[in-house]
């Protein structure tokens, strides 16, 4: 798993969530006795995978399917239940408070809502400053104003507004400012989630070419987050498809989009509306998705899938690697049952 | 008056502490039996309000201050409130974005049904019954019978959205309006919602307004497109013809800033620069102008008008 520039490598990592509640919500009644009983949502069951330096990689997903739970853990912000988070080589998600600092530098977050994640009553320069003041004790203000100078130059926001307030500004304008505070300390490695999806379109493509500018300018390599395929296609070096917690494939862009391996995969491909397109027949699935409170035994897709067998009922896929690189788990798949 | 629906010169305005602002601004549009439109837009494009002005939905302080809505041959836009909840509901639906708000959490799928039908028609609890299933079978619903007990809670987002078209379905209605009703979902069970919305408008012939944001969408249900920008109408016609042959330049940079339109994977995509203004602070001439690549002086001064662009599409713009 561990090849050359390789910046971030998962290895099985499990999140689950216990959401039972209190010792009264655990209580059960079942055949005369009573008993308790925990409930956990398995967000994110056994992944992994590596990001090289430099590279976009995608990870796309309905609602639900543990897409946000995995970038938390990435970053720390969720401990997982088992498995390993690497950096540069070294293990991060068993490191303390204070050991984990030089990391959160390195290591920034974009959220989705631009209105929920600034701090309505700071300004734009106490948001931008905080993370440096905090990080770069040493800095003295004119050099920290310089630095916010530069960073507010490069995501295209007036360095006249530095006094204002995030309710000063629009959509657009706020996710700027946030970009800004995940650049301003020149990390390597951004996790963004969902960042365009709260965005009109023609505000999107503002925000998606400069997240691509500041990618090639300081050479950053990026975790990407989201729902949108068509975002997806236009971003990524490599897009990861989750379902229900668990990665079923993992494949360049252009050979995704080309060529979709997991038949989950081909589901979601043929549902994206095209512009200019009327609608072709797009793959219709069984029943929903099932919650993950109780997964499905076996393959988690295969209560949905056409392809689903006995095999798929009982076993659960491993991830296969194909000619290509793709990697896929499907039994379908391995067993060359797919026709198309 | 031939068509079923037509909008001719619509004005809506919102009375604020400091005057009034105006929200949609002269807007017309027509509608046929069994025709699909769209009505497409950023935040703030005045979209939904069109929709909502058709069956004067508008709450305090908005107020429609010019235009006609003729519905079959009546003016509907003078209706009293009394004669409106007649059309409202029963000839003309609407289906909202979220599934969640639409439905009433503490009654059954099934009261919410039959309370909707005995709301417009006289007819028996049984009758209405059966009304509601016939229309949940209608929109592909497993084990209706079963649905009819159970609360919004136990549904899912998609199975919602069905069920609130089962509803907009129950008086036979012969336009629907959908805002945005697939926005809250999923890619494949949007995918599922707008497939069964086309074919209901197939087999009961009825017309469809489609208020969305996102082109894919729109190119692939609807006939017509009226693209709005800063309250009206910038551009309109068949969609074919503008989503591939765009003419208003705020059209043709929303088409290029989709990715995977025109711009290679990995390349900067096309942005249309700035946004869009507020409603109280619309710039003089063409509200475009600040963001347009081809203005000119006239531009900042006079206003378009919607004109024929070839092609039978009208857009509202001087440099075409």
């Amino acid at each position: 798993m561990n090849e050359d520039n390789t910046i971030l490598s998962i290895n099985n990592v499990v999140k689950h969530f216990d959401i039972s509640g209190g010792f009264l919500d655990q209580l059960r009644f079942k055949k005369g006795k009573i008993y308790l009983e925990k409930t956990t949502v398995k967000a994110v069951n056994d992944v992994s995978l590596f990001i090289k330096k430099g590279e976009t990689l995608s990870v796309v997903g309905e609602s639900g399917c543990g897409k946000s739970t995995l970038a938390r853990v990435v970053l720390g912000l969720y401990p997982p239940n088992s498995g390993e988070v690497y950096y540069s080589g070294k293990r991060i998600d068993n490191l303390n408070h204070e050991q984990m600092l030089p990391f959160r530098k390195k290591m920034q977050m974009i959220f989705q809502d631009p209105y929920a994640s600034l701090n309505p009553r700071k300004t734009v320069q106490q948001t931008l400053e905080e993370p440096l003041r905090f990080h770069h004790p040493e800095m003295s203000t004119s050099e920290i104003n310089d630095k916010i100078d530069k960073v507010m130059e490069q995501v295209g926001v007036d360095q006249a507004w530095i006094k204002r307030y995030p309710h000063e500004f629009s959509g657009g304008q706020r996710q700027r400012i946030s970009i800004a505070r995940g650049l301003i300390l020149d990390p390597e490695f951004i996790v963004a989630d969902e960042p365009v999806s709260a965005l009109d379109v023609s505000i999107q493509a503002q925000i998606l070419n400069l997240l691509m500018k500041a990618g090639r300018e300081r050479d950053l390599t990026y975790l990407f987050i989201t729902h949108d395929l068509s975002v997806v296609r236009h971003i990524s070096t490599r897009v990861a498809v989750m379902y229900l917690g668990t990665l079923c494939e993992l494949a360049k862009a252009e050979d995704l989009f080309a060529k979709p391996q997991h038949p989950y995969t081909k589901a979601l491909l043929s549902a994206i509306p095209v512009v200019g397109e009327k609608r072709a027949k797009h793959i219709k699935l069984k029943g929903e998705v099932p919650t993950p409170v109780n997964l499905p035994s076996g393959c988690v897709f295969h209560g949905r899938c056409v392809y689903a067998n006995n095999r798929c009922v009982q076993e659960i896929p491993v991830l296969l690697t194909l000619d290509n690189g793709t990697r896929v788990a499907c039994h379908a798949v391995e067993e060359n049952r797919i026709k198309s | 008056m031939s068509h079923l629906l037509e909008v001719q010169d619509l004005e809506v305005k919102f009375a604020l502490r400091f005057g009034d602002i105006t929200a949609i601004d002269g807007v017309s549009f027509t509608l046929d039996k069994g025709e699909k439109l769209g009505l497409v837009g950023e935040s703030g494009a005045g979209k939904s309000v069109t929709g909502f002005s058709i069956i004067n939905l508008l709450s305090k302080p908005g107020y429609i201050s010019r235009g006609k809505i003729w519905f079959e041959k009546n003016e509907i836009s003078s209706y009293s409130d009394a004669q409106m909840r007649k059309i409202r509901g029963d000839r003309i639906s609407m289906i909202f974005q979220d599934p969640m708000m639409t439905l009433n959490p503490v009654f059954t799928i099934g009261f919410q049904m039959v309370e909707t039908i005995q709301a417009h028609r006289k007819i028996s609890k049984a009758g209405a019954q059966k009304i509601a299933l016939e229309k949940l079978k209608k929109v592909h619903i497993p084990s209706p019978e079963q649905r009819l007990g159970q609360y919004p809670h136990e549904l899912s987002g998609g199975m919602r959205q069905r069920i609130i078209i089962a509803i907009s379905l129950l008086t036979d209605p012969a336009i629907i309006i959908a805002d945005e009703p697939t926005t809250a979902l999923d890619v494949t069970i949007q995918a599922e919602i707008m497939d069964l919305l086309q074919e209901l408008c197939e087999t009961d012939n009825m017309a469809l307004i489609l208020i969305t944001h996102d082109l894919g969408v729109v190119s692939q249900v609807t006939e017509k497109i009226a693209v709005m920008y800063a309250g009206k109408i910038i551009e309109y016609g068949s969609t074919d013809q503008v989503v591939k042959h765009p003419v208003h330049p705020y059209t043709e940079g929303l088409i290029k800033s989709i990715p995977g339109t025109v711009i290679k994977p990995g390349e900067d995509l096309v942005q249309i620069p700035g946004m869009m203004p507020t409603l109280t602070n619309i710039p003089p001439g063409c509200a475009f102008n600040p963001r347009c690549y081809l203005k000119d002086d006239i531009c900042m001064t006079k206003t378009p008008e919607l004109k024929d662009a070839g092609n039978s599409v009208l857009a509202a713009c001087h440099m075409k």
